[in-house]
């Protein structure tokens, strides 16, 4: 692994990390209050921070670390998550996001967007810091924030940059003794406390180190040791005086006690002369300690190699040897007698059931593996092949095979099942919850709701159903689309909601469930619903309709699926651009699925999605239409009926309608609109399958005969020929035969009137 | 014998970045998501030394660090704070904990390497 792949996995944890903090904020948004979930906002944002800090991603490092700075604030309960404060964070995890993708992409950001972002959230961070006294961290650093006009980069370099020894020598001043020309020499008094060595430091490693920095004598005081029965193994009672020549200064000398300053009792101080090297003799307490300097051979304390270690090992082992004993004598390495002892078995048992405890709480997450989506779709594709091959398996065995020997057949029977339950298993490897599209529709709801001008809420529900991939990559855009339409044209200003007696702030509910094999995907707002005399008007006007047309509420309200159809009085920047909800229809119909649309006069629309939870696999039935196999998608499919003569009547010149159960239902032959044959066939002789399109109403294709029901494995057309009208997709049926998959839709929409070709290309340049 | 270290971090990209350092500095590296985890493998592990972040779902540092020095056994053992909180009052606490030192982000190889030779022998 290198640091490009570092950089690749922290950008996908950056993206997780994003979608945490959105869904977490909007938790906060809803009043959730669990101290949890602003500790989760808290860590997305100082992940991204950590990591970006890193690679040495400084705009987003300055941004995470406002940002941080500012939920530190809302984590201290020092800042009230109000909605205020939550619409500021919002769009702040928004910037976060676009300055993730710069970074990854190279792109660039609304710089201005994030200077004034960066202001918004220090403005909460110091409004709502009350004291200096309750701060005294993160006091001085926002207040250095405010007064400097470009904040960004300043704090987060003092703050990331790493000065060994930044604050607290107050015992001993800030004296800077300038560096002598000659190397001079370190007087250290060193008294470690007991707390020192119950932190994991060690006296010997500290004086090991200290001995690295230059040419070091010492001495050990071992006046405070008491007698053996008097002695605390934990205690610490040893000190040591050390005479260092170094020319690396004090600093590098206290940076040795970096950890250990506040459990030490600590003297350093320069003596300009030449001090005796040698001091000691007199007093019997302090003997010299053997000190094993050749470690100062390999001395380069910041050695990373690994050709240093084994040069390291033989030398420290001496230190062990001759030092440790002294410093395991004043704590007694009391951990290795101890270690089997009852209660420091139970202790060591209390720590991790401790611990498990507060797992508990955290909700337990299913463990999982990340794998590269080609190898999904790889699989997935031979799984596909499998099945036709399975297929074409029983085929062949039960044409061959008219004995029906039943130990083959039941095998057969078996693996039909076995593969069967393979495609769905791999099917659900694909299976993703829709919650980052619908996540992703929060940030367009906020956006839209500021350039318009209105107040909105987006509530999202069973955002943890789960569909194919490649359907939620392909929802994020007509849903986006449909999310500013609502926002845009469904919702009404603040003021005309008012005025109508409803809350000023417009809600738009996305939903998302399960229905009979299918995603269902409801887009509800609660506006002033769809304007039908406005629609009529329009739609008139641009010559959809004649001007005398008697059209039904549902047929006005399917008018905005047309092409180019608009009905704000002036485009605006959002749902302008000349794409309508035509091309939303047609997105959804690539996908398999239909769209469609009921509202009610002041109370709001309601937008359904019907579509299916893969595009890899398809139920339908089989059929026969002169002489060519067809599959008809199944959800399509409302019922087969046999027409009798007495139900078929003719209409106009070439029309012919069937009675069904008292109403009448346009008839269309299959074989006629997609030019297998030139005249129509008599209806008696087919079957007619009754299909529902969207907003077209229902109709009966007439085909010659129904073959079967049969799960098939989509083949695109597209990919591996051109688009053909008329027909959605191909597949290999048992017999290793091309059968063509019907596009109902399509095929409906050119009974009424168009041929394919014109219906089609008509659509294409909508 | 190499030395062994446990580092214990909830970011995927920090981990992957001390296994990388770790291992190529020589030394065997175990890891750990959180607190919680890290305790549990704690025992098995049997480290020389710990690095551990402070900002961690489930169990954070200093409760990580809390359950460590409870453990008759690992009570003395170094452990290292990396975090990227420079300031002195979020320090204090890992001291207080029982952190041994402490390394302050962005991460860098040569800090993290310097800070574990100062801890260990």
């Amino acid at each position: 692994m290198d640091m490009n792949e570092i950089k690749e996995i922290f950008f996908q944890e950056c993206e997780e990390q994003l979608a945490e903090l959105e869904s977490g904020l909007l938790k906060l948004n809803d009043g959730d209050r669990d101290p949890e979930t602003v500790n989760a906002v808290f860590r997305a944002v100082h992940s991204i921070k950590g990591g970006a800090g890193a690679f040495g991603l400084d705009d987003l490092v300055s941004f995470a670390h406002v940002f941080e700075t500012t939920l530190d604030c809302v984590r201290s309960n020092k800042l009230e998550p109000n909605q205020d404060v939550l619409k500021v964070m919002l769009k702040s995890a928004d910037v976060l996001a676009d300055l993730t993708n710069a970074a990854r992409d190279g792109g660039s950001v609304d710089e201005a967007r994030s200077k004034q972002l960066i202001r918004e959230l220090e403005a909460l961070a110091n409004g709502e810091v009350p004291a200096a006294s309750e701060a005294p961290a993160s006091k001085p650093a926002l207040a250095s924030q405010a007064a400097a006009p470009a904040p960004a980069a300043a704090p987060a370099v003092n703050d990331e940059g790493f000065q060994p020894i930044p604050f607290s020598f107050d015992d001993f001043g800030d004296e800077e003794k300038p560096v002598a020309p000659f190397a001079p020499t370190c007087e250290i008094l060193f008294h470690p406390k007991r707390e020192l060595y119950s932190k994991g430091n060690e006296a010997a490693l500290l004086l090991r180190d200290l001995s690295r920095i230059g040419e070091m004598s010492i001495r050990c005081d071992m006046d405070s040791l008491p007698l053996l029965e008097d002695m605390n193994p934990e205690e610490a009672y040893f000190s040591w005086k050390i005479s260092l020549v170094t020319e690396k200064g004090e600093d590098a000398v206290r940076s040795v006690f970096e950890f250990a300053e506040w459990d030490c009792d600590l003297e350093v101080r320069t003596v300009e002369e030449d001090v005796e090297a040698d001091a000691g003799d007199d007093e019997l307490p302090m003997q010299p300690v053997p000190f094993d300097l050749s470690i100062l051979d390999d001395g380069d304390a910041g050695a990373t190699a690994e050709a240093d270690e084994p040069a390291e090992k033989e030398p420290v082992a001496a230190t062990e040897n001759n030092v440790v004993p002294m410093a395991a004598a004043a704590r007694a390495e009391a951990p290795k007698t101890e270690t089997r002892s009852a209660p420091a078995a139970q202790q060591a048992a209390a720590a991790p059931a401790a611990a498990a405890a507060s797992a508990a709480q955290a909700a337990a997450a299913a463990p999982t593996i990340r794998v590269d989506l080609d190898r999904v779709d790889r699989l997935i594709n031979l799984v596909g092949e499998l099945v036709i091959n399975q297929a074409m398996l029983s085929q062949s065995v039960i044409e061959n095979d008219n004995n029906g020997v039943s130990s083959i057949n039941m095998g057969l029977e078996e693996l039909q099942q076995l593969t069967r339950e393979i495609q769905d298993s791999v099917m659900a490897i694909r299976a993703q919850p829709v919650k980052p599209v619908f996540q992703r529709m929060s940030r367009i709801v906020r956006e839209i709701a500021d350039v318009t001008g209105k107040s909105v809420r987006l509530v999202t529900e069973g955002e943890n159903t789960e569909v194919d991939k490649t359907v939620i990559d392909k929802l994020a855009e007509p849903l986006t689309h449909m999310i500013r339409n609502a926002v845009d044209h469904g919702l009404e200003s603040p003021e005309k909601r008012e005025a109508a007696g409803k809350n000023p702030e417009g809600t738009v509910r996305l939903t998302a469930k399960h229905r009979s094999g299918r995603i269902v995907i409801e887009l509800a707002d609660d506006g002033g619903g769809i304007n039908r005399e406005k629609v009529r008007q329009k739609a008139i006007d641009n010559d959809l309709i004649a001007a005398d047309a008697n059209l039904s509420d549902e047929e006005i309200d399917n008018l905005i699926f047309h092409a180019g159809f608009s009905t704000a009085d002036k485009i605006s920047d959002i749902s302008g651009r000349g794409v309508g909800m035509d091309v939303v229809k047609r997105s959804i119909q690539a996908l398999g699925g239909r769209i469609t649309i009921s509202s009610k006069p002041g109370q709001g629309s309601v937008f359904t999605m019907s579509l299916p939870l893969t595009l890899a696999v398809l139920d339908g039935m089989v059929v026969t239409v002169a002489g060519q196999t067809l599959v008809v998608p199944l959800t399509a499919i409302v019922e087969t009926l046999q027409p009798e003569a007495s139900a078929i009547h003719s209409f106009g010149a070439s029309q012919r309608l069937i009675s069904i159960r008292n109403s009448f239902c346009p008839l269309v032959d299959v074989g006629r609109i997609l030019n297998f044959r030139s005249t129509q066939a008599n209806p008696v002789d087919g079957v007619a399958l009754l299909v529902e399109s969207e907003g077209g109403g229902q109709r009966a294709l007439m085909v010659d005969a129904i073959q079967g029901q049969r799960q098939v494995v989509i083949k695109s057309l597209e990919a591996n020929y051109t688009h053909v009208p008329g027909i959605a997709a191909a597949t290999i049926l048992g017999d290793g035969r091309v059968a063509l998959i019907l596009d109902v839709d399509a095929v409906v929409a050119a009974s009424r009137g168009q041929s394919l070709k014109q219906e089609i290309s008509l659509a294409a340049t909508g | 014998m190499k030395k062994k270290v446990l580092t214990v971090d909830d970011s995927r990209t920090i981990r992957n970045m001390l296994l990388v350092t770790l291992n190529n500095a020589g030394f065997e590296t175990i890891q750990a998501e959180d607190g919680v985890e890290g305790l549990e493998v704690l025992e098995e592990a049997n480290p020389d030394v710990i690095v551990t972040d402070i900002n961690m779902p489930r169990l954070d540092g200093f409760g990580f660090i809390e359950g460590v020095r409870r453990n008759e056994k690992y009570r003395a053992i170094p452990i290292l704070v990396l975090t990227t909180e420079s300031d002195a009052e979020k320090k204090n606490r890992a001291r207080q904990a029982g952190a041994t030192g402490w390394i302050v982000k962005p991460f860098d190889p040569t800090k993290l390497i310097d800070a574990i030779e100062r801890v260990t022998a």
